[in-house]
């Protein structure tokens, strides 16, 4: 007996000017299975996923749900045919309760009364059935990250979804939090759900999926049953070639650059501060900062970015205190800031490259009495555009059209050119497609050898074990010992991303 | 529907847009002109006769665009930095005051006028002080209180004349004594109704364009408005350059409220200012907030307002199409800027 | 002192305040539906001027006041509909597409004024709201005149207000509106429009401003002049902040607000208006509404994607 599909993309094309995202894909997904989208960024994943949702109109082909053509251009069509997806950066209301966020839309709208006596019961029951608990009154700016994607689960499955989307669910979680995903997408198989997970994190894709579709450049290059294929030949599959990890020369350890002494800083909203944290930044070091995101990332980042002031505690430079704590004083000070998100903190969009390349330096290096020394700016703009292979039309192009590797090889550029003593790196390479992330690394690595002292925040796991000579994991504002390289497991990591082993965990 | 970026804008689309908006502007005024049951085209023509069809005619928009030229720069400065100054109206009678308190006294004729610009300046630069630290220490929106800000200083302004200014051979009316001949603006070329303050304008536009363009503070004043958080990231003290910016821009407005003192009237009354304050906003609009382009701006808009008058005296219809037009004209504009970058697709 | 005793005892002090504070009800309900789904209308003062002027004129022209009601609501949404296409889809600066709607809404009125009456110095005048008086209630000493006591219009201010608390805390629609203030991306994954849902709160929310527009001139005045509204909507717009984005706590505002006001008219005709200048008592409403902003700007609640426009593109 053959089984029809539940879901079959037939021919799915989509162009923007002369960019091909989506060059005829097809793929189907059946009943109670789980396929696995693998590609770079930039493969087309996301685009495809827009065509599903009706966001984008596809410029020819299909989809067909349950055997029935879905509308184009209808975002409701899909949800309404019971496809349920969870995003990547959450889709909730902070201020709204959990049972408010999965209400929503869930009613027509002229109807009187939200009836949320009843919708509490059933969400409680989906949380019991599929081991996703989670208060349904609680405020969602007060949950965790981990709590907030159960959110979005109970959100699809709320509606009946039969077919759940998952984009890049497990970046922002613990080892241990993925497995409770796992578990939580095995019963929902169980029970005939069928599941797209969209991820680049091969091993779990061996270990969740039963089929991988693997995309490059919009076209599907790859379909293998996860049985017969292995991490290598996936990982060759979707770059294209063999993929090379970075060589890391031994460190050869200086004396310590930047030393953060029993610090605490404020609570800043819903944001978790730090919490008596000591850390010393060695020179010709790398330094790794794992966590899960949301525990005290963003304040450490802006405590070293100057951005933030200890409440608490004291920060020295070089065996100095710091009296006096403001971007432009981190920035004298030699430290080269990457910060997390680079649209909106790192570079201003509609600046040109010119002007977004001095935003650090133009009253030090390009202003004399107050005047602006233009013909300095853009000789060094041009210098970074070369040096650093920044691929643009010119200088004065605002930096808005340029793509997220080539706009944070202009960062670099930016922090990296006046020799700094000191680096944060904060997520310096999420979104990037392998090029770029191989790039990034080796600039970071080339600096450590020069002697830099270099911080590295990621929540990718992989990427901080790969590169930290000394890796330090931060839970609830609390900061870990620092494990010498090799020296911990990724589960062992993973206890401490949850907060096992803080001396006053409860 | 959706909007999405277009990175090279063709020459076409970046001059026909604009020009589209202004056509559509003419085109609500020739409908206005018609739901008055005058002819439109004859309306249209009064309206520029009206406001350069002249010698007096022009110098007229001249002298109607001087305080505007000033309002506008203060508008277009203080957007530039996304500092939502609505209140020139207000910074414009704070210089207006100082004017009539330094110039109907005893300064001798060489420090005068320039004392009596610098106070302006000072004066309408503390009036924008105050919502300007309201918003950086404690975070309350400077649109709301700059408006409300107006309204104080016009119930002021009237107190004064009432009061401590009041005029007394004024026989009973609001008005302030008349300044000192000393501290008249002088007229540009003997015999013609034009006076300083419009040289003064253009130079006020020349000097904000240098600093937009060619200083630090000027640099920091735009990055703060396109991103102000990438601006305290890098380093850039914001809520110092907000302050700068205020102390600008309501200098430049209070010089409006100078200039209509000494230039044109001579003595200071409530109805000093129709809006100039408010009509700056439009200016600034219109010309993209650029300092230099704020100087036909303003020509155009009094140009409107000036035409309008003389228009509505001959074919009645009201003068208020003027305000019509420039309000028109506004949303007109700043849609065709955005379509010039953007595109409108569906799906 | 005993003077402001005086003034604090009288009924007609209370049902001065309750009657100003009606048109700012109204206006405030307004604009707090379009700020609660993620808009700043700045259109407000404008709005409320035609709603003031188009009510004015059709009763002027021999049509019911209800029949002005209406027709001033329907200005005030076809003005409304202009700011939200601007800034809703095309996501054009609130700030500068509110202030041009003000003055186009403000110079409509005058001109069509102008078209209408080109003659009269002093304009017409017409037969406002009545009272009416609910039995047995409008005897309670103090509180009766001030509440029951009240033209049409001013039970209808609270009415709206009940309402609208009703609908943004207790249907499918006030959840999707004020999701869509708090986090578009939020409305859009579960296959509500955005877009649909921002123009109708603004366009509801500007008949509303309209409405009490009209209550000055159908309720309030008798007659259409300028500068009537004279900032009230910038005033509505800090009781919106002031009331934290809360219709309740809104409408205490308005009340309080409005007291103040006609105790500074009546404070006034005592000795103490014979010292201060007049000039200084009328500033007070302006000064209340900066210092009410001031006070409340450390717990503001305000509506996470305010005045952030929506483009799925750009998600």
């Amino acid at each position: 007996m053959i089984v029809a599909p539940v879901l079959r993309l037939c021919g799915i094309t989509k162009r923007f000017g002369s960019l091909v995202a989506n060059d005829a894909i097809s793929l189907s997904l059946n009943r109670g299975e789980v396929v696995a989208l693998l590609g770079e960024n930039g493969a087309g994943k996301t685009t495809l996923m827009n065509i599903l949702f009706g966001h984008y109109v596809a410029d020819a082909g299909t989809v067909e749900v349950m055997g029935q053509p879905l509308p184009p251009g209808h975002p409701r069509a899909a949800l309404a045919a019971g496809v349920g997806m969870v995003h990547q950066h959450f889709t909730l209301a902070d201020n709204l309760t959990v049972l408010d966020n999965i209400l929503l839309g869930t009613r027509p709208l002229w109807r009187p009364g939200l009836r949320k006596a009843v919708a509490r019961a059933r969400v409680q029951a989906l949380s019991q059935d599929f081991g996703l608990s989670v208060h349904p009154d609680a405020r969602v700016g007060t949950l965790s990250v981990g709590e907030r994607q159960r959110v979005e689960i109970l959100k699809a499955l709320y509606r009946d979804a039969r077919i759940l989307i998952l984009d890049e669910p497990t970046a922002v979680l613990t080892p241990q939090e993925t497995e409770a995903l796992f578990r939580t997408l095995r019963l929902a198989v169980g029970r005939g759900l069928s599941i797209i997970f969209i991820s680049h994190k091969l091993h779990e894709v061996m270990g969740v999926a039963d089929r991988a579709v693997v995309l490059r450049h919009g076209r599907v290059v790859g379909e293998v049953a996860t049985a017969d294929t292995d991490r290598h030949a996936l990982a060759a599959l979707m770059v294209g070639e063999e993929v090379v990890p970075p060589k890391v020369a031994p460190p050869t350890p200086g004396p310590v650059l930047l030393r953060l002494d029993d610090v605490t800083t404020a609570q800043a909203g819903t944001a978790t501060g730090l919490r008596r944290v000591t850390l010393d930044l060695r020179a010709g070091t790398i330094t790794g900062l794992a966590g899960v995101s949301g525990n005290g990332q963003a304040a450490l980042s802006d405590l070293v970015s100057g951005v933030i002031r200890p409440q608490a505690g004291r920060l020295h430079i070089a065996g100095a205190p710091v009296t006096h704590w403001t971007p432009r004083e981190a920035v004298g000070a030699g430290i080269a800031r990457i910060p997390e998100d680079r649209h909106s903190t790192g570079t201003i969009a509609d600046f040109t490259l010119t002007e977004n390349a001095i935003l650090e330096g133009y009253r030090s290096r390009f202003a004399k009495g107050g005047w602006m020394n233009w013909r300095a700016a853009r000789a060094f703009a041009e210098g970074i555009i070369r040096t650093y292979d920044v691929r643009c039309p010119g200088p004065d192009t605002r930096i808005r059209l340029l793509s997220g590797g080539n706009m944070q090889k202009l960062i670099l550029g930016r922090v990296l050119e006046p020799g700094p003593r000191i680096i944060l790196a904060n997520q310096p390479v999420r979104g990037l497609d392998i090029g770029a992330i191989t790039y990034v690394h080796s600039r970071l690595l080339q600096a450590r050898d020069a002697g830099a002292a270099v911080l590295l925040i990621s929540e990718d796991l992989d990427e901080i074990m790969a590169l930290s000579d000394s890796i330090h994991v931060i839970s609830e504002g609390r900061l870990s010992p620092g494990f010498a390289r090799g020296t911990m497991t990724q589960q062992q990591l993973g206890l401490w991303m949850a907060g096992h082993g803080f001396a006053d965990a409860a | 529907m959706r909007l999405e970026p277009i990175a090279n804008p063709s020459v076409l689309r970046r001059l026909g847009l604009p020009a589209s908006a202004l056509l559509a502007t003419i085109a609500v005024a020739s409908g206005l002109a018609a739901v008055a049951g005058a002819d439109p085209l004859a309306t249209l023509g009064l309206i520029v006769k009206g406001a350069a069809g002249s010698r007096f005619a022009a110098l007229e928009t001249l002298n109607r665009a001087t305080p505007l030229i000033f309002t506008g720069l203060a508008v277009a400065v203080a957007f530039r930095a996304r500092l939502w100054n609505i209140g020139a109206e207000a910074q414009l009678y704070a210089g207006a005051i100082m004017a009539v308190l330094l110039g109907t006294g005893a300064l001798p004729g060489a420090v005068a006028l320039p004392a009596m610009a610098l106070a302006a300046m000072v004066a309408g630069a503390l009036v924008l002080l105050g919502p300007v630290l309201l918003k950086t220490r404690f975070g309350v929106d400077e649109v709301v209180t700059t408006l409300l800000f107006n309204f104080i200083m016009l119930l002021f302004v009237s107190y004064l004349l009432e009061g401590p200014l009041k005029d007394p051979m004024g026989m009973g009316w609001p008005k302030s004594a008349a300044l000192a001949k000393e501290a008249r603006l002088p007229r540009i070329v003997d015999g013609l109704r034009l006076h300083w303050g419009f040289g003064l304008a253009l130079i006020a536009a020349l000097t904000v364009w240098v600093i937009e363009r060619r200083t630090a503070f000027g640099y920091e004043m735009r990055a703060v408005g396109l991103n102000p958080r990438a601006a305290r990231f890098a380093g850039v003290p914001v809520n110092a350059v907000l302050v700068k910016t205020a102390l600008l821009s309501g200098g430049l407005a209070a010089l409006a409220g100078f200039s209509e003192v000494a230039g044109l009237k001579g003595h200071l009354t409530l109805d000093l200012s129709p809006g100039f304050g408010y009509t700056g906003i439009v200016v600034a609009m219109l010309a993209l907030l650029n300092p230099l382009a704020v100087v036909p701006a303003a020509l155009f808009v009094a140009g409107v307002f000036v035409g309008a008058d003389s228009m509505s005296r001959a074919a009645g219809v009201p003068t208020y199409i003027a305000d019509m037009l420039l309000a028109s004209s506004l949303l007109f504009m700043v849609l065709a800027i955005l379509l010039v970058r953007f595109r409108v697709v569906r799906g | 002192m005993t003077a402001l005793l005086d003034i604090l005892l009288s009924a007609t002090f209370w049902a001065a305040a309750v009657r100003i504070a009606s048109p700012l009800i109204f206006a405030t309900m307004g604009e707090l539906i379009c700020e609660r789904a993620g808009v700043l209308n700045l259109g407000i003062e404008g709005i409320m001027v035609i709603g003031a002027f188009s009510g004015w004129i059709t009763v002027w022209a021999g049509a019911g006041l209800w029949e002005g009601v209406a027709v001033a609501m329907l200005a005030g949404m076809l003005f409304g509909l202009l700011h939200a296409v601007l800034v809703v889809p095309f996501g054009l600066s609130q700030h500068v597409v509110g202030l041009g709607v003000t003055l186009l809404a403000t110079s409509t009125s005058y001109f069509a004024y102008r078209l209408m009456l080109p003659q009269v110095t002093s304009p017409p005048k017409i037969e406002p709201f009545a009272v009416w008086e609910v039995p047995v209630l409008s005897d309670i000493p103090l509180i009766g005149p001030a509440l029951f006591a009240q033209t049409p219009l001013t039970y209808a201010a609270f009415a709206v207000a009940a309402l609208v608390a009703l609908v943004l805390w207790r249907t499918p629609l006030g959840l999707a509106i004020r999701a869509a203030g708090e986090n578009p991306s939020a409305v859009d994954a579960q296959g509500l429009s955005v877009t649909g849902l921002r123009i109708g709160a603004v366009v509801v929310g500007s008949g509303l401003m309209a409405v009490g527009g009209a209550f000055l001139t159908l309720s309030a005045f008798s007659s259409f002049f300028f500068e009537m509204v004279n900032g009230r909507g910038w005033i509505c717009i800090a009781l919106v902040v002031f009331g934290a984005w809360r219709p309740g706590k809104a409408v205490l505002g308005a009340l309080l607000f409005a007291a103040f006001d006609a105790l500074q008219v009546r404070l006034q005709q005592t000795p103490l208006g014979q010292v201060v200048p007049y000039q200084l008592f009328l500033m007070a409403p302006y000064v209340l509404s900066i210092a009410a902003l001031v006070l409340m700007s450390r717990r503001a609640s305000v509506p996470a994607a305010l005045m952030q426009p929506f483009n799925r593109g750009e998600r």
